[in-house]
């Protein structure tokens, strides 16, 4: 095999401008797609934890919280890959809605999906929360809906951080699939500059080591974050060691 | 005699699933009191406490504050309980939150919640008045949510040096001690000038370094006429700060009386046991 051949052949290619464009194209829709992705996912998540960890006293409550199962059996039982296609060419075109952007679809739809798997993850970090903290909030005469806002998410958001940190990376990861519905992502830029002259085995490798880099930099990004939300129960100013 | 009442107690019983907790409790606490109520573990008296705040829901019975049935389901206890302050065995202060933060919350929440409320209120007198013959006198709030931050921080601040903790002010709960911890958490009640104080064992999860300070702080309120409801193991403290004690067993008051005379002179079987093995 000859690698020298074909990694001057990929960076011949490279040096057209169209397809420096196409791969700075490319990255920015994956990493769109996965940041507005996660955005919805944890709205969408919370707002479906919150549901499912409520009393359920009132009707509307039980309500809710059968079409929010209903809603994640859904969306964790399909692939990605499904929903992507079904919500492209068979919801929107059924609901005669034309000329939609494939990225905004590849944004919902990954918010949408994103949305079941962060409620569970959610779930268990408001569960995670000490029932003190829920009982302090009601004993001062705040109702349960402040406290929950202001008090017990903010907690469960610092407990489940890494957990979101993994659910961003999976994120990340599957745009690769975006191409099913024509959008120009990491996965299709590379592959088009690959077909320029036949030779793959680069661009891949090279999408390879852009993903990688792409999530380690999640991976700091996340330490960051939680050393950013720890200051809260850190004991004492840390000594160096004498 | 009805203007002195703060709460009154009657009929009160709570059921969990068949088990029957409390069984026709009557109680009355009037103005200045500071009621110790003691008794075994499981014996219903922090489920008692608890239920004069709807923490849990009582299945039978009144519990009359301020005039209203607060076990009345449609009674805003919300409301109510921004009267009613409560301080927990597990101290349970806000995490995310420094001390100040803590103390101020539900101060300046419910200070914005009023403001907004009367502004609705004034707006709504203002559209009226347009279609009015004789305008009504338009009552438009005077202070700020600026002003209502500032003074709930003031008065923080004020209670903080009043327990000499005014440089955790800025510290998070987690940097503190369980002393420090539980005296915050009662100023964080007081915060919001409460009718009346419940504790629910509020010395138990401390290290006995730390109880004094805990009940110094609980004397020196009850000097002041603070209205207290205490559930504790703290035999001294009922003694000497308590004007009535209070014995529970097996969900009922077996017995009521002042301290001189419940411990020196108890009447009920089950109390002369109970005391021969705690004092």
């Amino acid at each position: 095999m000859d690698w020298s051949t074909k990694w001057e052949k990929f960076v011949s290619t490279m040096e057209g401008e169209y397809f420096q464009q196409l791969l700075l194209d490319g990255l920015l829709n994956t990493d769109k797609v996965a940041v507005m992705g996660l955005i919805i996912g944890i709205i969408i998540g919370t707002l479906i934890a919150v549901v499912k960890v409520a009393p359920k006293y009132k009707l509307i409550m039980r309500i809710l919280d059968k079409i929010c199962t209903v809603y994640v059996a859904l969306f964790r039982g399909t692939p990605m890959t499904v929903q992507l296609l079904l919500a492209y060419y068979v919801l929107l075109p059924s609901l005669g809605v034309r000329n939609v952007d494939s990225l905004t679809v590849g944004i919902v739809v990954f918010g949408m999906n994103s949305g079941a798997y962060v409620s569970e993850i959610m779930r268990g970090g408001i569960n995670s929360v000490d029932k003190g903290q829920m009982e302090a909030g009601r004993a001062v005469g705040l109702s349960y809906n402040v406290t929950m806002l202001r008090i017990v998410i903010p907690q469960a958001i610092k407990n489940i951080l890494p957990t979101l940190g993994n659910e961003f990376i999976t994120l990340i990861k599957e745009t690769s699939v975006l191409s099913f519905i024509t959008v120009y992502d990491l996965y299709t830029a590379l592959s088009a500059i690959g077909s320029k002259n036949y030779e793959k085995m680069v661009p891949y490798l090279v999408m390879a080591v852009i993903y990688i880099i792409l999530v380690l930099l999640i991976t700091l990004l996340v330490r960051l974050l939680e050393t950013a939300l720890a200051k809260s129960d850190k004991s004492a100013p840390k000594r160096k060691k004498a | 005699m009805q203007e002195n009442c703060i709460l009154k107690i009657e009929h009160l019983n709570k059921k969990f699933a068949d088990h029957e907790v409390l069984k026709d409790v009557n109680l009355t606490v009037n103005k200045g009191d500071v009621v110790a109520i003691i008794g075994p573990s499981g014996c219903g008296k922090s489920t008692f406490l608890r239920c004069l705040n709807c923490m849990e829901d009582p299945t039978g019975g009144t519990i009359l504050f301020r005039g209203e049935n607060l076990a009345d389901f449609k009674v805003d206890i919300n409301k109510h309980r921004r009267h009613i302050g409560m301080v927990f065995q597990q101290f349970n202060l806000f995490n995310n939150m420094t001390v100040l933060q803590n103390i101020t919350l539900a101060p300046i929440l419910v200070g914005c919640a009023d403001l907004r409320a009367k502004k609705r209120k004034t707006l709504l007198t203002k559209i009226g008045n347009v279609f009015r013959k004789e305008k009504k006198a338009v009552d438009a709030p005077t202070v700020t949510k600026a002003d209502i931050k500032t003074a709930a921080k003031e008065k923080a601040m004020e209670l903080l040096k009043k327990i000499g903790l005014e440089d955790k002010a800025d510290a998070y709960p987690s940097t503190l001690s369980g002393g420090q911890k539980q005296r915050i958490a009662i100023v964080r009640a007081l915060a919001m000038e409460p009718d009346v104080l419940l504790f629910d064992e509020p010395t138990s999860a401390l290290d006995p370094e730390m109880v004094g300070e805990v009940l110094n702080l609980m004397t020196e309120l009850a000097n002041e006429g603070m209205t207290m409801v205490v559930v504790t193991h703290e035999m001294g403290f009922a003694k000497e700060v308590a004007n009535r004690v209070i014995f529970i067993d097996e969900g009922v008051i077996k017995e009521e009386n002042t301290p001189q005379e419940f411990f020196h002179a108890p009447q009920n079987e089950r109390l002369k046991e109970f005391l021969s093995k705690v004092l």
